[in-house]
């Protein structure tokens, strides 16, 4: 689960990580007030949306004037921003986060995430700030340092300390570095991160150590003990029907072909996108019913695919384990009675008692295409799009 | 004797008078599976499906012998739940659930640090099918009629996946010697590489399939330790061609956040490591057997 910039600075401010004055508004009236409030003589207007590259899209402005400010809020609230990473449909703008303007002297990068490989926690750090961590790595790779915490023991101070001189900062400064490294840990380790973003963390030229962007995304598994986590949650920043999907159990995630797809569990789910790729469609989605694939889940299933105009075939691939194909196919038949499909299906059953399944499906009234295989449900599926 | 149980396997069921529970271990029990009790704390002392019930899994351990349990208990339990198992001497635990925290997973697996190799308990999962040995004794929920009897060896992160390649393989009449669901979760108790180096050692299996997917490094590595070590052949196929990066999809571990955690990427460096490969998921079962019809 993603959160906000300015949710992401609370959190690591109640950990001591220095952040620049600032708060959230929703209205250009309700900026104008909060820039005074702030004080200063400059601000800078963020749009919140989970997404990074914000700058370059438009939707971070500096003012001069608390009018400005408001005018600023005015021309991004309800916007939708497109940057390079939220896909051409963009993410809407609904709130304003007003912060005081930093005169910045040097701009770091600072990153915590999971390392799977040794199964701890790794930070990593940069002198070269601002630029994304793909793109540090990329042009300026001598510039990275990291550091693998062991998670029994938690940060030590030598290791905040080691990170600090490692991004060559001045002696009077490096406790106040090291004291946002390790409030960044703790952050990390005591929320169920799993990733936590500063960048840029930057050297004020009043020497303040402040944390400008900040970045925090949490394990969605370990949200029933973090309420004050997932009450950050902001639907409107998530794909509509990806939100539909995950309020009701099913795992989905869009894409931009047309072939729908309906499949029991996550590996089948992917190859089953591979083969239809292969035989020169393109899916539309990813969607796992769960191993289970109940007939409550496939009616639900159904009606999400329904929902997205793009799809014109769908494709249903159920392995059936402990579940039965008899079960699974009388799930299809109760969703298609429910639901209106306008395109072809394509159905293909396999597992425990996969031929009581096929003749329920013949003897329904149901209009589809019987597959045999994973790979002639893909062609069966490709080839029906032609129709 | 099998990769990891057998026939001989004493199994408890750790979440045992639960529904889950009692629904997979009367599954279990049907294909032959060696059950001798299960835990459910508060209600020891009773008995369900004939067998007795313990408050503790120690106490299960002293009474019945058992070394092997599969832990039907909610996410929020189940860290607790592995670490009863290990400290209570069981040899292999496999966790079914789906839903553990990541920072509950590195507990676990720190927690195991305190056992020397040959005490450490193997713990299979999280989010997983399990294992079943053909014909010997089932520890997973998997359905058990699809798997043939046979040499070949199956590591699967995904479920149905796994279970789509052994039907392939037994409609060419090829059968499993033992087949591992590892999970689709970032942090593992087995990874692939400890199970193809307990395939390697094991006289009843002569080739591995090795089914991935994206993200993580676990097939990479598990590559590297079959090019300098292993003499058995290796067959993989990885999902996830299509999928896009940077997001999650389905298992929580299947995101492709690193270079070498794609598709594409695993796929070459696996070709490097000598290891063939099912060119798409319909063919695992064809490519295992023309490797099986050269050796």
């Amino acid at each position: 689960m993603d959160i906000h910039e300015y949710q992401a600075k609370k959190i690591l401010s109640s950990f001591g990580v220095s952040i620049p004055r600032g708060g959230i508004v929703y209205s250009p009236e309700n900026a104008e007030n909060k820039a005074r409030e702030i004080g200063g003589s400059k601000w800078v207007v963020k749009a919140q949306i989970h997404s990074g590259a914000r700058g370059k899209a438009g939707g971070i402005i500096l003012c001069n004037t608390p009018l400005e400010v408001a005018q600023a809020t005015d021309k991004l609230l309800g916007k939708k921003l497109v940057t390079n990473q939220t896909g051409p449909e963009g993410k809407i703008v609904n709130r304003i986060y007003i912060e005081e303007a930093t005169d910045i002297e040097k701009e770091l990068y600072l990153g915590l995430v999971f390392d799977r490989s040794s199964e701890s926690i790794m930070i990593v750090a940069s002198t070269e700030g601002g630029m994304s961590v793909e793109e540090i790595s990329k042009e300026k790779p001598e510039t990275i340092i990291r550091s693998k915490i062991e998670v029994a023991v938690g940060i030590q101070s030598f290791q905040a300390r080691e990170l600090a001189f490692g991004l060559g900062i001045e002696p009077a400064l490096i406790s106040r570095v090291s004291d946002t490294i390790v409030g960044c840990y703790k952050a990390f380790s005591e929320l169920d991160a799993t990733m936590v973003e500063v960048n840029p963390l930057v050297i004020s030229k009043q020497k303040q150590i402040l944390a400008l962007d900040c970045k925090m995304s949490f394990d969605n598994n370990a949200m029933f003990r973090r309420s004050q986590v997932s009450e950050l949650r902001d639907k409107t920043q998530e794909e509509s029907k990806e939100v539909y999907a995950s309020d009701r159990g099913l795992n989905y995630v869009s894409l931009d072909g047309n072939i729908g797809n309906i499949i029991n569990g996550a590996g089948l789910a992917m190859a089953s996108m591979d083969m239809i790729k292969l035989a020169g469609g393109s899916p539309a989605n990813f969607l796992d019913v769960g191993g289970g694939a109940t007939p409550e889940k496939i009616v639900k299933a159904f009606k999400l695919i329904t929902m997205d105009e793009k799809v014109r075939v769908i494709l249903v691939n159920i392995f059936a384990g402990i579940n039965r194909c008899d079960w699974v196919a009388e799930g299809i038949v109760q969703a298609l009675d429910k639901i209106e499909v306008k395109v072809p299906i394509v159905i293909r059953l396999a597992g425990t008692n996969v031929e009581k399944g096929n003749e329920i499906l013949k003897k329904s009234k149901i209009e589809y295409i019987e597959a045999n295989t994973l790979e002639d449900a893909a062609n069966k599926a490709v080839k029906a799009l032609g129709k | 004797m099998a990769v990891i149980i057998d026939k001989n396997s004493k199994i408890i069921i750790q979440g045992f008078t639960g529904k889950m529970g009692t629904f997979h271990a009367d599954e279990m029990i049907k294909y032959g599976s060696n059950i001798v009790g299960g835990v459910t704390p508060g209600k020891g002392g009773t008995k369900h499906l004939e067998r007795p019930v313990f408050n503790t899994v120690k106490e299960a351990v002293k009474k019945t012998g058992a070394t092997a349990s599969i832990l039907f208990v909610p996410p929020a339990f189940a860290a607790d739940s592995a670490m009863e198992a290990a400290d209570a001497g069981i040899k292999t635990c496999v966790a079914i659930v789906d839903g553990i925290p990541s920072h509950d997973m590195i507990k676990i697996k720190r927690y195991m640090r305190r056992y020397t190799k040959s005490g450490k308990m193997t713990l299979v999962g999280p989010n997983c099918a399990g294992i079943i040995s053909p014909g010997k004794s089932m520890l997973g929920i998997m359905p058990g009629h699809i798997y043939k009897e046979g040499r070949v060896g199956i590591i699967s992160r995904s479920g149905t996946l796994g279970y789509e390649a052994a039907q392939q393989l037994k409609n060419l009449n090829i059968g499993v010697s033992t087949s591992v669901g590892i999970g689709g979760d970032p942090i593992n108790g087995s990874s692939f590489r400890d199970i193809i180096e307990k395939f390697e050692t094991d006289d009843e299996t002569d080739a591995i399939l090795m089914i991935g997917e994206i993200g993580g490094p676990q097939e990479v590595a598990a590559g590297h330790f079959a090019k300098e070590n292993m003499k058995k052949p290796v067959i993989a196929y990885i999902a996830g061609l299509t999928a896009p990066k940077g997001r999650v999809m389905g298992h929580a571990g299947a995101i492709v956040s690193a270079y070498g955690e794609s598709a594409i990427e695993k796929v070459e460096i696996l070709k490097e490591c000598g290891i063939t490969i099912s060119k798409n998921p319909s063919v695992m079962g064809d490519t295992v057997k023309s490797v099986l019809d050269k050796s």
